[in-house]
């Protein structure tokens, strides 16, 4: 029962973002760019005569890139040049496992909850994973035996370092605030709401005025940490690589970097890999940042509650569940909106700017961040 | 289930190591077949139930100590030459020498492992019982660690100005 639970949430959040939003964002991608740039778009595969606006054109790519020559190059480390692009690839399915897609229920006497593996440190296994992607960076370059390659996985794998470090550091404030690495507890901690003013009361003393006091946000990790979501967000879409921070493959400079010497599908995995990691960023970031599954000013008791009353309590936790993952894959979407609408606004940084960036501006502002929230939370736990 | 995983696990972390100890031509697939054992290693602590351990053990040095090697190694672009028979003849001696003493040690405690085996505290090895005890217990040989390390950092800084002036 506990196997079958698994494999069915396995298959539904692996389906969706690695059957639906992948090939969709391919799509979104040149949609997007065309819009954001005046042009049309990809209008040409059809299907007879059928385009639907662009919509065959992931499909047709995909065909393309197998059916043609996969190229091996002289002197090329053969086990290891076809390795590296599935290691590139598997990181980013992984971390789906511990993503809480949808709360914690209760139907009569059975408790589930929507996440494949619900573990303690779960965020930890997040990053312990991730930090594997950039074996597939290296071993690329390494294993072409070329040296615009070796150039473009020594600056993949020094921006991927780098980046991991100040990732980790930017939410600890957010654990400090949460309480828990444990990415179920945090979704479920930020379905509450907390009173704008309440601090002023409590911290001192003061009476706050009715419609202040009426003021509630959720308790979603943005409003906790503004700092923390912006310098987070930028580190972890520098670790997937993809412009602005595509330094590792600067065509200018390094003709294609790390995956110069691929070709076909080989090649096609390596973008097959960034892409998917712009819908897994927004899940984590939703999870850590935007509330996970929660529904802003509606928490679940308020659902059920009020459901139930009227229907009973299995349709109430229906219900539940599906507003649950709607609101979750929304705020996914609005993720990978975002992330598309950065990438075709900003041009390439420069190499030297993108690490300057991580040493001498995101990693103080962590720091520092870490000893601001720590003083307010300790300000706040004495009150008056 | 944990026994056959276990036996998976230390399978794969042995071969990593023979790998690495084996491909002495090719360093570079040397140190990535370490990156094998450091995960197994990892592996193996999470069925210890040392949960941040296991995190930690492939975050670290699965994720960016071998990372770091790796740098080195393709930096340094090794020859031949660089493994001399002389030096190669201290390598080994080190190598046997601390090998011995692994053995010694890991014949003493065989018989404690052999008995039943210990139960662990609810929560063991979690990070927060683990940052507990480093907070609370340990923390002056964390705080001297952390010492040693800006002291390395510092000193790499020296070197790394040094040569660019």
């Amino acid at each position: 029962m506990i196997l079958v639970g698994v494999i069915v949430k396995m298959l539904f959040i692996v389906l969706v973002v690695a059957g639906l939003f992948l090939p969709l964002i391919t799509w979104v991608e040149r949609k997007q760019s065309a819009v954001m740039q005046d042009r049309i778009g990809a209008n040409r595969a059809d299907l007879a005569g059928l385009t639907l606006i662009g919509l065959l054109h992931p499909a047709a790519d995909v065909l393309k890139l197998l059916s043609k020559e996969d190229v091996v190059p002289l002197g090329a480390n053969r086990v290891l040049h076809r390795l590296a692009p599935v290691i590139a690839l598997v990181p980013a399915i992984v971390t789906l496992a511990v993503i809480p897609f949808g709360g914690t229920y209760t139907i009569g006497d059975t408790t589930f909850s929507l996440v494949v593996a619900d573990i303690d440190w779960g965020i930890l296994f997040v990053f312990a994973v991730g930090s594997l992607a950039t074996y597939g960076a290296v071993m690329a370059g390494w294993a072409s035996n070329s040296n615009w390659g070796l150039l473009g996985s020594m600056r993949a794998s020094a921006q991927m370092i780098s980046y991991e470090v100040t990732m980790g550091l930017s939410i600890v404030g957010l654990f400090m605030c949460f309480g828990t690495l444990k990415l179920t507890e945090m979704a479920a901690l930020q379905d509450q709401t907390f009173r704008l003013f309440g601090f002023l009361e409590h911290v001192f003393g003061v009476a706050v005025p009715g419609f202040l006091d009426w003021l509630r946000l959720p308790m979603w990790g943005v409003f906790l940490q503004p700092l923390g979501f912006i310098l987070f967000l930028t580190c972890i879409m520098a670790e997937n690589k993809r412009p602005p921070f595509d330094a590792p493959e600067g065509e200018s400079e390094i003709i294609a970097g790390y995956h110069m010497e691929y070709s076909g599908m080989r090649f096609g995995l390596f973008y097959t890999a960034e892409f998917l990691e712009v819908p897994v960023i927004g899940t984590i970031v939703t999870s850590l940042f935007l509330g996970g599954w929660a529904i802003p000013w509606l928490s679940t008791t308020d659902i059920v509650g009020g459901v139930s009353s009227v229907f009973g309590q299995g349709f109430a936790v229906g219900v539940c569940i599906v507003l649950h993952v709607l609101s979750f894959l929304l705020k996914v979407v609005v993720l990978i909106w975002l992330q598309m609408a950065l990438r075709w606004t900003l041009p390439r940084f420069r190499y030297d700017q993108v690490m300057d960036l991580c040493w001498k501006m995101i990693l103080p502002i962590s720091i520092a961040n870490v000893f601001v929230t720590g003083a307010v939370i300790l300000f706040l736990e004495r009150g008056a | 289930m944990i026994d056959f995983l276990f036996y998976v696990f230390a399978a794969l972390a042995v071969a990593g190591a023979l790998g690495m100890l084996l491909n002495t031509r090719n360093t570079v697939a040397g140190a990535l077949s370490l990156v094998g054992t450091m995960v197994s290693l990892g592996a193996i602590y999470v069925l210890l139930d040392a949960y941040l351990i296991g995190a930690l053990q492939i975050l670290v040095y699965a994720g960016a100590i071998v990372v770091l090697f790796l740098f080195v190694v393709m930096l340094l672009n090794l020859r031949e030459d660089a493994f001399s028979p002389e030096r190669l003849r201290f390598t080994k001696l080190i190598g046997v020498a601390i090998g011995a003493l692994v053995g010694v040690e890991l014949l003493l405690l065989l018989p404690a492992a052999l008995g039943p085996a210990a139960t662990v505290p609810a929560d063991f090895g979690g990070y927060r019982m683990v940052g507990a005890a480093l907070f609370t217990d340990w923390v002056l040989a964390f705080e001297v660690t952390s010492l040693l390390l800006l002291a390395a950092m510092v000193g790499a800084v020296v070197l790394a100005k040094r040569s660019i002036d």
